[in-house]
């Protein structure tokens, strides 16, 4: 028999492309990473790097900048991803269940389609949605509530920008979750008097438990380094106001060439992300491995 | 459900998903009217002009065809690449138990999770280091590597829902692993490697960091950083014609999205489900 050959020869050759290509261009940045973190390499393309030491974090540190951008991530991952996505993803899933095809039909198909657009075309239609004369003001100028979204409320107009593009991920995830809960509970509860809330409390999102979590720590990894939405919509500003890490880490990195400083704050987002990372990898084990 | 069905909370019910797709609705609307009225603003005030110069104008191979062109060969090559050493990786696997691939496993799902964005400084520095950047292959396989983790992962399910008896007879005839790969297990997951491939060749198309940090030379660059280019350069003059690009460039993905879910179904959209 050949079978007990093959499968050695199979262990071992099949994962050497694969293996290759993580280790020279995903492992390896890493690894740079964690060393030039600790040097002053900078883009102006001086040959001389010189070892730090922990230079960049004590800098880190004491940079207002960075703790600003630090909290403006977190507002823009809570805001858009925790509140804003999850919980309109799930509100939209519940509601679409018993409806007719046509009505989940044009809800799902826009929710979608905004979820396909590139991330550049997303941050162009936001721009121009929310910009002085842009569609919203036409509409809520008959209010005189217009104003410029983009300078007033940055923060907010890249948030709403976020959960447009976003929420059809959650929503694709609750439909699958509340798909697999029976009906039979639900009537069972209906008979026994609960009201609708109380089903929905006591009943449909104890079962949906583990997507929520599984859910949170998905959009949470994907909301963390956003970049080009933001970048398209405000460029960060105005000022800092909308400068979350991703961004200011891109400005000192290559505008005003801090590629060593820059490195320290990829290393610090890289931290935070694998931590998430972790979680979930923990919260999959239970399931598939 | 059982709720819904009363008048007052039913029709609750259908203002919110009303209010719901109008508001999902209107971010798009000035892409859609400023592209084919001429001389648009930033306004999607309907003039009833109707005309298709604006797509006239950007239809040059200056504008659309190169990027376009480059687009095609960066997520293109990418994700064959990609499709090729994932579906290698995926079958040992797939096949036995081991504690290496255990680990390689968990260490695949983790790497799914890591921040692509922050690891671009370090990519940056590493990549002018050997003089890799501007170089259209070396970022076709940066982006191969980024996507591997989940394209593994993906892979390796798809083919675990292949019986593993149908090898079992391919080797009592005499076939290596190779042999049984490409003649017994890639026929049967067609369906897979057709949601590999296309997942990734859409995340690349829409992908506009990586190259926007890699490569420097507009000749080189694909559609996603061109067009950006093309709105922060002319976007004070030529609303239009940034619709009209914006609109020819993300057609493709919304064609190829809707293709593969009428053919897969549900299984596309978990799929894409799983990670955006």
């Amino acid at each position: 028999m050949t079978s007990a050959t093959a499968p050695r020869a199979a262990r071992i050759g099949a994962f050497v492309p694969a293996l290759a290509l993580l280790a020279v261009f995903f492992a390896g940045p890493l690894i740079w990473a964690a060393y030039s973190a600790f040097t002053d390499v900078a883009l102006t393309g001086s040959a001389e790097v010189n070892f730090i030491g922990v230079d960049n974090f004590t800098t880190m540190w004491h940079d207002a900048q960075f703790w600003n951008s630090l909290w403006l991530t977190l507002v823009f991952v809570v805001g858009s991803a925790v509140i804003g996505q999850n919980t309109l993803g799930l509100l939209i899933a519940l509601l679409l269940r018993g409806r007719n095809a046509g009505t989940r039909g044009v809800v799902s198909g826009l929710v979608i389609a905004a979820w396909t657009v590139p991330e550049v075309v997303a941050g162009f239609c936001w721009y121009s949605y929310l910009h002085r004369d842009g569609t919203l003001n036409g509409i809520l100028g008959w209010a005189g509530l217009d104003q410029n979204w983009l300078y007033t409320t940055p923060m907010l107009a890249v948030i709403l920008a976020n959960v447009w593009r976003g929420t059809a991920f959650s929503m694709l995830v609750y439909q699958a979750a509340l798909n697999d809960v029976p009906p039979e509970l639900h009537e069972a509860a209906a008979v026994d008097g609960a009201s609708a809330w109380q089903r929905l409390r006591s009943v449909t999102l104890p079962l949906i438990r583990r997507s929520i979590v599984s859910n949170l720590m998905l959009i949470t990894l994907q909301t963390l380094a956003a970049f080009g939405l933001i970048y398209v919509m405000t460029k960060g500003g105005p000022g800092t106001k909308s400068s979350t890490t991703p961004i200011y880490m891109y400005q000192e990195s290559f505008q005003f060439y801090k590629l060593g400083y820059g490195t320290a704050m990829a290393l610090v987002l890289l931290v935070i992300g694998a931590i998430f990372s972790l979680i979930y990898v923990r919260l999959i084990k239970v399931d598939n491995l | 459900m059982t709720g819904a069905r009363r008048g007052p909370l039913r029709l609750a019910v259908h203002a919110v998903l009303a209010l719901v797709a109008v508001s999902f609705f209107l971010p798009f609307l000035w892409l859609v009217v400023a592209s084919i009225q001429p001389g648009a603003a930033l306004s999607a005030d309907i003039t009833w002009e109707f005309s298709l110069k604006n797509f006239a104008d950007v239809l040059t191979p200056e504008t659309i065809f190169r990027p376009v062109l480059n687009s095609l060969i960066i997520s293109g090559g990418t994700a064959l690449i990609t499709v090729l050493a994932a579906v290698l990786a995926a079958y040992p696997l797939s096949r036995y138990r081991s504690r290496f691939g255990r680990i390689f496993l968990y260490g695949i799902l983790f790497s799914t999770g890591l921040p692509i964005t922050a690891v671009m400084v370090p990519v940056y520095t590493m990549y002018s280091q050997f003089e890799l950047t501007d170089s259209v292959p070396a970022l076709i396989l940066f982006m191969a590597a980024s996507s591997l983790p989940f394209a593994i992962w993906m892979m390796k399910n798809f083919m675990d829902s292949v019986p593993v008896e149908l090898e079992e007879a391919a080797w009592t005839d005499g076939a290596g692993w190779l042999q049984s790969l490409r003649r017994i297990i890639l026929p049967l997951m067609v369906p897979g490697l057709t949601v590999v491939f296309v997942f990734t060749f859409v995340t690349q198309w829409g992908n506009f960091f990586v190259p926007f940090i890699l490569l420097q030379s507009p000749d080189s660059q694909p559609a996603a950083v061109t067009i950006y280019t093309f709105f922060s350069t002319y976007g004070q003059v030529a609303y239009g014609q940034l619709a009209a690009f914006a609109i020819l460039y993300t057609l493709p993905v919304v064609l190829l999205y809707t293709a593969m879910s009428r053919v897969f179904g549900g299984a596309f959209s978990l799929t894409g489900a799983v990670k955006g």
